[in-house]
């Protein structure tokens, strides 16, 4: 029996389907059919519109079709004033909040596809103007739409693939893991993150790692050195694998030349501080890298940039390599 | 007169409802409603200026890189700055990534696969379009999508990832690119030029550019009919596409891809009856009057314009805003951009027809044949060594326009900047301008326009509908944002 999923858009920018459209060796469809994945519906995929899709939600809100996985993309939108009217079902006058939270309800394994539905996301940021929430947190709260203690009928809590937006891979392991039924509560972290994702940081497999080990930063856009003193990198405390398991064929934020924001943590979507400057106190960062005492890394810090050779040091401030390695006696001279 | 609610729509970006007022099996009235409202106008509010980049492409998934050069236009402007050669041709090269997929998408994706269903099952040939073009079953689904992810390496080399890349900057792009990578995306973009010359034209490219007439479109559906395109082609004359979905015919373009003397590859203008006319942007206003928001006493332009949500009262219908070029309604996306960069086809197919689904999706393919040789240029341009970025500067008040050519049509964003902080930020989407709703003067918006006078019948959820609503490749999480 195949695996059934419904996927459902609500308060967010569509972005973690298109990213999903990314999937390679082998394509999305292929990946979804060959692990006996079925989608009832996927807002960009399916055939069936309008009076169809209504009576799919009818069918599956009445037991009459059964729903192994709800995914929501998007945030839960409350407002104004806790009506919902921000967002109703397109051909009624339902607020989406009530159609997501009844077929929650009915899923086997409940899935928040991105930071949006996870966590709120960047939809709540500033004002929250359209009161926001995610599914089964609001920000780093247990709660949401779903409430603090919610499960699915599976007994498993919301799945958070965090993300902004998520990478293809993390939703299809996911999924891929659901169906087979090999996917266990000890594959979540504490916020309910896959720790296939979560258990590494964005640190690792970084390029400019020898630029960190040195402190020989980046100071402006194209830089090569480490982003982490001046351009706001949070690289060294996110956790995703996004160094590990690139991006569009070997990309990475980091790879790209800008600063790790940190999406797949909630609350990102307001850090404090201009996204791409990094905060200090006396000359040191405020956030330190994750599980690192501040004395040590004080120690380290100033230590590693007495000892930064030339070649690094000439390099992070360049926008291509000005001297490869090995070659920094031949250059000075 | 009969009213039918219809919604909700799929294979569009986000949500759309629309209400149809049909007498005699004919659509007399229609109305468009952009039913989700998330705030990003206010979510913008007292921000840092360059935080712009980190907020506005998360308007939208599909459209992300356009939003993010729209804001790193404006910021450039508000700075007074421009971005380096590299930088330029760099962001060009991601912004068109992005473009061509997005045709590719929809062409393959949300179009298509209408002509599948089982409303069209009787017809000539259905058998034949179900087998390539059935939404996930069909064979060239996983064709396209395997084509177009190898294509989107270009942005994990140039933008670290799509969608919601920072690599996009007032002055430049942060990802240097060395000799090897050069000829890396050159490559890439050879591939994904073998996809389109094999499987959806099944000739060169430039074959497709040339295509001067009408009659020169229906002799190359003759000679090449195993390509998707000469599939289209049968399909629009069997369903008579050509004299669907016509809307007001004032085709407005903000210009597509700056080259180093501010003009553009694709020209910008308006076009109507036959003439192109100068664009001034400064004659955009925005209306309230049919819209959720709180109406301003008058139309005003984005720089004075607001986003504030109002009650649930009887005049309005959509979250929507309607933008209006002096008064007037425009109509954006591929086809005008072509109109407006007088290409000999897309010209002889509107003098005849107007503005309909089929010229809609012919101006789209072509563009992936036009564009993809524009990109070889750019890549052959690209130096290695130069510099791909100016630093900013700070802003401690100013204001500054970003004005581009995303896939679905013109995107504009309008940025006021006090004290070092945001303190107006004003967006038009392509998708505002097609499907916006009516305005103080009853005027209905593009789509609206286009379904008025259609022939439904009886049939409670006609594909005809379909097929209008998607020639204009509707962007709806853009449209309210």
């Amino acid at each position: 029996m195949s695996y059934r999923v419904l996927w459902l858009q609500s308060g967010g920018c569509g972005g973690c389907s298109l990213s999903l459209l990314n999937a390679e060796s082998p394509d999305l469809l292929t990946t979804l059919a060959i692990n006996d994945i079925e989608l009832l519906w996927h807002p960009s995929l399916s055939e069936a519109g309008t009076a169809e899709f209504l009576q799919l939600i009818e069918d599956i809100e009445q037991g009459r079709q059964k729903l192994d996985a709800l995914c929501l993309e998007g945030s839960v939108m409350m407002g104004p004033n806790g009506s919902g009217r921000f967002h109703r079902l397109a051909g009624t006058r339902r607020p989406m909040f009530d159609v997501i939270r009844s077929l929650a309800g009915q899923a086997r394994h409940c899935l928040a596809i991105g930071q949006c539905a996870a966590f709120g996301g960047i939809t709540l940021a500033g004002s929250n103007p359209g009161e926001a929430t995610g599914l089964g947190y609001h920000i780093a709260e247990p709660g949401g739409l779903l409430g603090v203690d919610w499960r699915s009928r599976s007994g498993l809590p919301v799945i958070n693939i965090a993300g902004c937006p998520t990478h293809p891979g993390w939703v299809l392991d996911v999924l891929c893991q659901l169906a087979a039924g090999d996917f266990h509560e000890s594959h979540i972290d504490e916020l309910n993150r896959p720790r296939a994702v979560t258990d590494h940081l964005v640190h690792h497999g970084c390029p400019r790692n020898e630029f960190y080990e040195y402190k020989a930063s980046a100071e402006k856009p194209s830089d090569l050195g480490c982003m982490m003193e001046h351009m706001g990198c949070l690289g060294t405390q996110a956790r995703a694998d996004c160094n590990i398991r690139p991006w569009n064929g070997g990309g990475s934020c980091l790879r790209g030349g800008y600063a790790c924001i940190n999406c797949t943590a909630p609350g990102f979507e307001e850090p404090g501080h201009p996204f791409t400057e990094t905060p200090k106190i006396a000359g040191i960062p405020v956030g330190l890298p994750t599980d690192m005492p501040k004395a040590w890394f004080v120690a380290l810090a100033s230590l590693s940039k007495a000892a930064t050779p030339q070649r690094l040091k000439l390099n992070a401030t360049a926008d291509h390599i000005r001297i490869p390695p090995g070659r920094q006696k031949e250059e000075e001279s | 007169m009969s009213r039918r609610l219809l919604g909700p729509f799929n294979r569009v970006e986000g949500d759309l409802e629309i209400t149809l007022e049909v007498e005699d099996g004919v659509i007399r009235q229609a109305r468009v409603n952009s039913p989700l409202f998330r705030g990003f106008e206010h979510i913008l509010q007292g921000k840092p200026p360059q935080d712009a980049l980190v907020y506005t492409p998360r308007i939208c998934g599909i459209c992300s890189v356009s939003q993010s050069v729209a804001a790193a236009t404006a910021l450039a402007q508000a700075q007074g700055i421009a971005p380096t050669e590299n930088g330029r041709l760099a962001t060009n090269l991601i912004l068109a990534t992005e473009n061509l997929a997005d045709h590719l998408t929809h062409f393959y994706l949300f179009f298509m696969p209408d002509f599948a269903r089982d409303a069209y099952r009787n017809q000539h040939g259905f058998d034949t379009t179900a087998h390539r073009f059935k939404a996930q079953q069909g064979s060239a689904a996983p064709e396209m999508l395997a084509a177009r992810a190898g294509f989107m390496h270009i942005t994990g080399l140039l933008a670290g990832k799509w969608p919601h890349s920072l690599a996009l900057q007032p002055g430049g792009t942060t990802r240097p690119v060395e000799a090897a990578e050069k000829s890396r995306l050159g490559t890439l973009l050879r591939a994904f030029r073998h996809f389109l010359e094999t499987r959806l034209f099944a000739a060169p490219l430039e074959a497709i550019d040339a295509l001067d007439s009408s009659q020169a479109l229906d002799a190359f559906a003759e000679q090449h009919p195993d390509s998707d395109f000469a599939h289209f082609l049968r399909l629009s004359d069997q369903h008579r596409l050509q004299l669907l979905g016509r809307a007001g015919d004032l085709f407005m373009s903000y210009g597509a891809y700056p080259d180093e003397s501010g003009e553009h590859l694709f020209g910008r203008g308006i076009w109507e009856n036959g003439r192109q006319q100068t664009l001034d942007s400064e004659a955009i206003r925005e209306d309230l009057s049919h819209s959720w928001l709180n109406a301003q006493s008058e139309p005003l332009h984005p720089w004075q314009g607001s986003t504030l949500p109002g009650d649930d009262d009887d005049q309005g219908y959509s979250w929507c805003k309607a933008p209006r070029l002096d008064g007037q309604i425009a109509e954006v996306g591929a086809l005008a951009r072509q109109l407006n960069d007088g290409h000999p086809l897309i010209l002889d197919l509107v003098r005849h027809q107007g503005g309909n689904v089929r010229a809609r999706v012919v101006a789209r393919l072509l563009e992936l044949a036009r564009v993809v040789p524009a990109m070889e240029d750019w890549v052959r341009a690209l130096r290695p060594g130069a510099s791909f970025c100016t630093p900013t500067r700070p802003i401690e008040e100013g204001r500054g326009a970003g004005l581009v050519e995303a896939a679905r049509g013109s995107l504009g964003h309008w940025m006021v900047i006090r004290h070092q902080r945001i303190i107006n930020y004003q967006i038009i989407a392509p998708t505002t301008w097609n499907f916006s709703p009516r305005d103080r003067d009853e005027q209905p918006g593009p789509l609206e326009q286009a379904l008025q006078g259609t022939m439904v019948g009886n049939d409670d959820d006609p594909v005809v509908i379909q097929h209008i609503i998607r020639s204009f490749d509707p962007c709806m999480v853009c449209t309210v944002h």
